[in-house]
């Protein structure tokens, strides 16, 4: 009991000195800009189809489930305004995160991880090279700008979803239908949730970093970075999305 | 000014006046009870190959980590080029570091990147004035060094081990570094590769005049490539001499190496 609890201070401890070298990495120069563009073009564009098939899977999803219950009161007619709001407010940022969680929080545990076994990172410092810089500030600001638009093509793709979803028993037309989905947006729906989804990637970035960068030596560890990352990213996007709403109820 | 005459089959003379390495009571332990290092006294001259040798966990590759930063050191002094590397900065220390390779046991390549890439990495980060066709021509004169001139365009996995031991080495030259230090250069290798790799380690002193530190259990290699051996047995150095003066030691667990 008491060894575990110092486990997990010394594990808070060095998270801690983890996220405020990130900071002080940060602002320092070189910047590593060829590799944020490339970590920027592995993580966004090369998620794009997955995003795509869940985002259009959650809107046509959300529409048939939510159409039988609207029917019974007559109110037929919200069903495109409840999906779009449901969509952006919460259902889009957190499976699109989780999604994120899965394949690029993992994919950075494992890759830093194995290159932390083999010596790679260590290689990386005796040349004089900072590896912190090169590999973990462009991943996690690659994580933190991509995130956000991999929500916002998610929250567009689930809304299309929604109006294949209507039209399976109903038809509506595609100007009608995005005429009542914008007509019951916000703006105040808008931007908290997307704020959140910086969030979402920071964190999706920096633990999949942090896992990867702190992986012990030898194989079996990697694919302990790697899981753990998954597991813990998704644990975290859970606790920002709760924290976030409570701060959109407070002061929206 | 000392001259001494190696054993390497080169019969090449190294100038042995200046210490490039100087390391004095260095101490390391990794927890409570783990003392890996207990008081090393090491000075390497300038030029030579200097051979470590000694039983697996005898701390023969905290020794060198220590020296380049890679782990750091809890007591003793430790002086490269003259610099005391344990009071650096991370910018000083990164500015001595080009200026000493590091060859590790697995080579260390990074696999997202091919040859080409490797060997530009380092050096693109630290001569930035280098034009495409500089860099060009510094890879294909270090490629050319290690013999690998046509692996240019692969990728660390298509690569066997020896010729990955080559262009981890064709890395390390890439910044050329005064000194260079290996890990278990032939390590996992077969025979005839293995004296490959400890010939072209001769090849290399002699063509950039390197000082090197050789980490090695392989015996042959230690017989082709070393000036001067040293022992570590539990964390201190017990024995120290040419490959010759040790085999015929008094000591008979200095001698079971040679056996």
């Amino acid at each position: 009991m008491v060894i575990s609890l110092k486990n997990g201070f010394t594990e808070a401890g060095n998270a801690t000195l983890f996220v405020a070298r990130f900071f002080r990495e940060l602002v320092k120069p070189p910047y590593e800009l060829k590799e944020f563009i490339r970590q920027c073009y592995i993580m966004g564009y090369k998620s794009l189809p997955l995003v795509a098939i869940t985002g259009f899977i959650m809107g046509l999803v959300l529409t048939i489930q939510s159409r039988p219950t609207l029917a019974e009161f007559g109110a037929e007619s919200w069903l495109p305004g409840m999906v779009a709001l449901s969509l952006i407010r919460e259902i889009a940022p957190v499976i699109t995160a989780l999604i994120c969680a899965g394949k690029i929080s993992s994919g950075i545990g494992a890759e830093l991880g194995s290159m932390k076994v083999t010596e790679q990172i260590d290689a990386m410092e005796v040349s004089g090279i900072n590896p912190y810089k090169y590999l973990v500030v462009t991943r996690v600001l690659a994580t933190t700008l991509m995130v956000p638009l991999l929500v916002v093509f998610a929250d567009g793709i689930g809304i299309l979803g929604g109006f294949a979803g209507i039209n399976i028993h109903g038809d509506v037309t595609m100007y009608r239908y995005f005429s009542q989905v914008l007509s019951s947006l916000e703006f105040l729906d808008i931007i908290p949730a997307t704020i959140k989804t910086f969030f979402f990637g920071f964190f999706i970035g920096l633990i999949g970093c942090y896992k990867g960068f702190t992986a012990a030596s030898g194989t079996e560890s990697v694919g302990k970075a790697a899981n753990s990352a998954v597991v813990t990213a998704s644990l975290a996007i859970f606790i920002i999305d709760m924290m976030a709403v409570q701060l959109t109820d407070l002061f929206f | 000014m000392i001259q001494v005459e190696t054993n390497r089959k080169t019969q090449h003379v190294v100038e042995l006046s200046k210490p490039v390495i100087n390391i004095k009571g260095l101490y390391k332990s990794f927890g409570k009870n783990t003392d890996i290092l207990k008081g090393v006294d090491l000075t390497v001259r300038k030029g030579e190959n200097l051979v470590v040798l000694g039983k697996s966990g005898s701390g023969k590759s905290v020794l060198i980590k220590c020296l380049v930063g890679l782990v750091s050191a809890d007591k003793g002094e430790l002086n490269v080029f003259g610099i005391d590397m344990t009071k650096l900065s991370d910018q000083q220390l990164n500015a001595i570091r080009v200026r000493i390779g590091f060859l590790f046991q697995n080579s260390a390549l990074y696999d997202s990147m091919t040859v080409r890439e490797n060997l530009s990495f380092p050096l693109k980060r630290h001569s930035k004035k280098l034009t495409t066709k500089e860099v060009e021509s510094s890879i294909t004169e270090v490629l050319e060094s290690v013999g690998l001139r046509e692996a240019i365009d692969k990728m660390p996995s298509e690569l066997s081990g020896g010729m990955r031991k080559r262009i981890g080495l064709a890395r390390t030259l890439i910044l050329q570094p005064e000194i260079i230090l290996y890990d278990e250069p032939t390590t996992g290798l077969d025979t005839i590769t293995s004296r490959e790799i400890s010939e072209l380690i001769l090849k290399i002193q002699e063509k950039y005049k390197t000082t090197s530190i050789i980490i090695t259990h392989d015996m042959a290699c230690a017989k082709l490539t070393g000036d001067r051996l040293v022992i570590l047995k539990d964390g201190i150095m017990v024995a120290e001499g040419t490959y010759a003066s040790l085999e015929r030691s008094n000591d008979a667990w200095v001698r079971s190496f040679f056996i």
